[in-house]
């Protein structure tokens, strides 16, 4: 294996994208907020596609940020801000010594990992990215030739597994209707049919003497309209009786 | 990236990288003061009024007066806004609308200050999805200005923009697998050079079509922009925003229908090279000149934009969920397969004029046939209307419907009453007689 020293403007960009997604990896555990973790989470994306890039990956760095920041993610934040899962969660460990735990297993899973691929990747001897590049005439053709030769099956039967996924979340989400959907024409009809009101209720105050919000409006006839008054005024007993006298009031200025 | 694919790209002395940026920034910001004024002139002269007029001639300098008013008003941040990602939306946002203008390719190499070097910052082997990423990065403004407000109209409205974008990115994306196929490379300089001849608006007409209605879509522009229609939801996205902040979302909005506009210029419509009777003239592609052709194509884009919100009415979501879903994405898959199939045949076969004529012949016929069955089928449902009109019709006019007054329906007659019978009985009785 033979290593290339690397020239000014990689090793500039490679520091500042390091620092920054390693900045978000920590940003994303140590954060109490699940949308600011998601936020950290698609900073470190977006700098490891940038490092890609740099690699002379662009396919996989574009990919990388189509696919994982801009759709996965976005639809994690989707849960989340639907979801409201803000109340700050609480840092008391639902199971005993969870956070041990994680940090062991985590800890262990990074030794398997570069010790894995380290030990696999030893033996294998490296053409140089320009001679990879060069086979098929660019980074896109030679990951286009691979995926579509050596890699089809895979390629195919992951693809599978994701339009697998997708219909079965469809499925869950799936509400099936067993009449018809009612029509804007049904549904109008049904309001007005129905024993509930069918536009917008009497406004409070109105043909009252005041206009505050607790005073019933009065209908036509003089008679306080109840559905006036908004309903939580109503449970709390908040509401003034109609003067009696303003009835009359309006009665007597009527028969005039 | 400087492979030698892209002879003059990333070989650019650093003066000449900064004189490029600073130009495309130039060159945005102006473009957007401009297309704001345009905006108002133009839908001006379609209501009949005259817009704009005042400052500076022909009133052009109105959007810059706008601008620095704007900058200067008192900027309130609400109670319940999360500061920081308050704060980042907006840069967010704006930031990407200018970053995507990177790969976009203004002319051919010209000779800058003693180097040669290409009219385009850069490009590389994937420009286009880098356009496509940028993109959706720049949703991320849109969804965390209307999550970090902290109230619930502009939640509604962000969640609306990002539905809609995602949705209509992907559209976008399918219309540009066709043009992939033909040019045979993502990058932007090769595509335009690769519509020599032809451009791709020509021959793959409906992927062009497809990506003019989804960067609509894209950009959230009348008749799609409904994560502002302020009958629903008072501002949409940027309803907590003012002043300065506010101003960044106004820009990247604008600049993004630069940016698609561009886009669909340098895929489509051949980039900056000349249209047909420019063309004649032997220097038109060479020197400063193309620069002129690819403003005046974007132009033409921008004008439908303004023409489109001149126009239309706004949809309603579900239609336009369902439009973007089942018409569009559908549409430009069946396309993909046609360009495809087309391709893989003119590759590897060699096949004769006569048995294109034929499976041409048989695919036009297959498609008379089909088209005639659905025209039977519309029109037995069209009967089938019309008789139950008719039949509603010949009901009886019932005023009160079981409880509340109504209008009668088309073709019914209401027996019109007086004022003294129903102040006297109830209406029931009155109409009745």
């Amino acid at each position: 294996m033979t290593f290339v020293e690397a020239n000014t403007g990689e090793a500039v960009v490679f520091w500042i994208c390091a620092i920054l997604s390693v900045a978000g990896a920590i940003g994303l555990i140590t954060s109490r907020k699940a949308v600011h973790s998601a936020l950290w989470m698609a900073l470190t994306m977006i700098n490891l596609a940038v490092l890609y890039i740099a690699n002379s990956a662009p396919f996989l760095g574009m990919v990388q940020i189509i696919v994982y920041t801009g759709a996965v993610m976005m639809l994690f934040l989707f849960v989340l801000m639907v979801v409201g899962v803000d109340a700050s969660d609480s840092l008391i460990e639902t199971i005993k010594g969870q956070r041990w735990a994680a940090i062991f297993l985590g800890l262990t899973l990074t030794v398997v990992l570069v010790w894995g691929i380290g030990s696999a990747l030893a033996g294998v001897p490296a053409v140089g990215l320009e001679a990879a590049n060069r086979e098929d005439g660019g980074n896109v053709q030679g990951i286009a030739h691979l995926i579509f030769t050596d890699y089809l099956i895979v390629f195919e039967v992951t693809s599978a597994l994701l339009i697998t996924a997708a219909m079965g979340a469809m499925v869950l989400a799936h509400r099936e209707h067993w009449q018809p959907k009612p029509t804007q024409a049904e549904l109008s009809q049904a309001r007005f049919l129905g024993a509930g009101h069918p536009g917008n209720l009497p406004g409070p105050g109105t043909f009252a003497r005041h206009n505050a919000v607790d005073t019933p409006g009065l209908l036509p006839d003089g008679t306080p309209a109840e559905v006036s008054i908004p309903g939580a005024l109503k449970a709390r007993g908040d509401v003034q009786p109609v003067d009696i006298e303003d009835v009359h009031a309006i009665e007597e200025a009527d028969s005039l | 990236m400087t492979n030698g694919q892209f002879g003059f790209f990333g070989t650019d002395p650093w003066g000449i990288v900064i004189v490029k940026v600073l130009g495309i920034f130039a060159l945005l910001v102006l473009l957007t003061l401009f297309t704001i004024w345009w905006e108002r002139r133009v839908v001006s002269r379609m209501q009949n009024r005259i817009g704009p007029n005042r400052v500076g001639p022909f009133g052009l300098l109105q959007s810059l007066m706008d601008g620095f008013k704007l900058a200067l008003k008192e900027e309130i941040v609400p109670k319940g806004v999360h500061l920081a990602v308050y704060w980042i939306a907006p840069i967010v946002s704006a930031t990407m609308a200018f970053v995507a203008f990177a790969v976009i390719p203004f002319g051919p190499v010209v000779e800058m200050f003693g180097t040669y070097t290409p009219l385009q910052l850069t490009d590389f082997p994937v420009s286009v999805l880098y356009v496509l990423a940028i993109a959706s990065i720049g949703i991320y403004g849109i969804v965390l200005a209307g999550w970090s407000s902290g109230s619930i109209y502009p939640l509604l409205g962000s969640l609306r923009s990002s539905a809609q974008m995602i949705s209509y990115e992907i559209a976008m994306g399918l219309s540009f697998v066709a043009v992939f196929l033909y040019a045979g490379s993502m990058s932007t300089s090769e595509i335009v050079t690769a519509q020599q001849p032809v451009w791709f608006a020509v021959i793959l007409l409906p992927s062009f079509l497809i990506y003019v209605t989804a960067m609509v879509g894209e950009t959230n522009r009348a008749p799609f922009d409904l994560p502002e229609a302020e009958g629903e939801l008072v501002g949409g996205f940027h309803t907590e925003y003012s002043s300065m902040k506010f101003a960044l979302f106004f820009l990247a909005e604008y600049i993004n229908m630069v940016t698609v506009s561009a886009l669909a210029t340098t895929l489509f419509l051949g980039g900056w090279q000349a249209p047909w009777p420019l063309s004649l003239w032997e220097g038109a592609n060479t020197g400063y000149w193309p620069i002129l052709w690819w403003l005046a194509k974007v132009q033409i884009f921008i004008f439908i934009f303004i023409w489109l919100r001149g126009t239309l009415p706004r949809l309603r979501y579900d239609q336009f969920m369902k439009f973007g879903w089942k018409v569009l994405i559908p549409v430009s898959i069946a396309w993909i397969l046609i360009v495809a199939t087309a391709r893989v045949v003119r590759n590897e076969m060699t096949i004769s004029t006569t048995q294109i004529l034929l499976s041409g012949g048989i695919v036009i016929a297959l498609l008379l046939v089909a088209s005639w069955l659905l025209q039977a089928r519309a029109d037995r449902k069209a009967d089938a209307k019309e008789q139950e009109f008719a039949e509603a019709q010949a009901r009886p006019f019932d005023a009160m419907a079981g409880g509340y007054p109504v209008p009668p329906m088309p073709g019914q007659q209401a027996e019109l009453t007086t004022r003294r019978a129903t102040a006297s009985t109830t209406t029931q009785e009155a109409i009745d007689g």
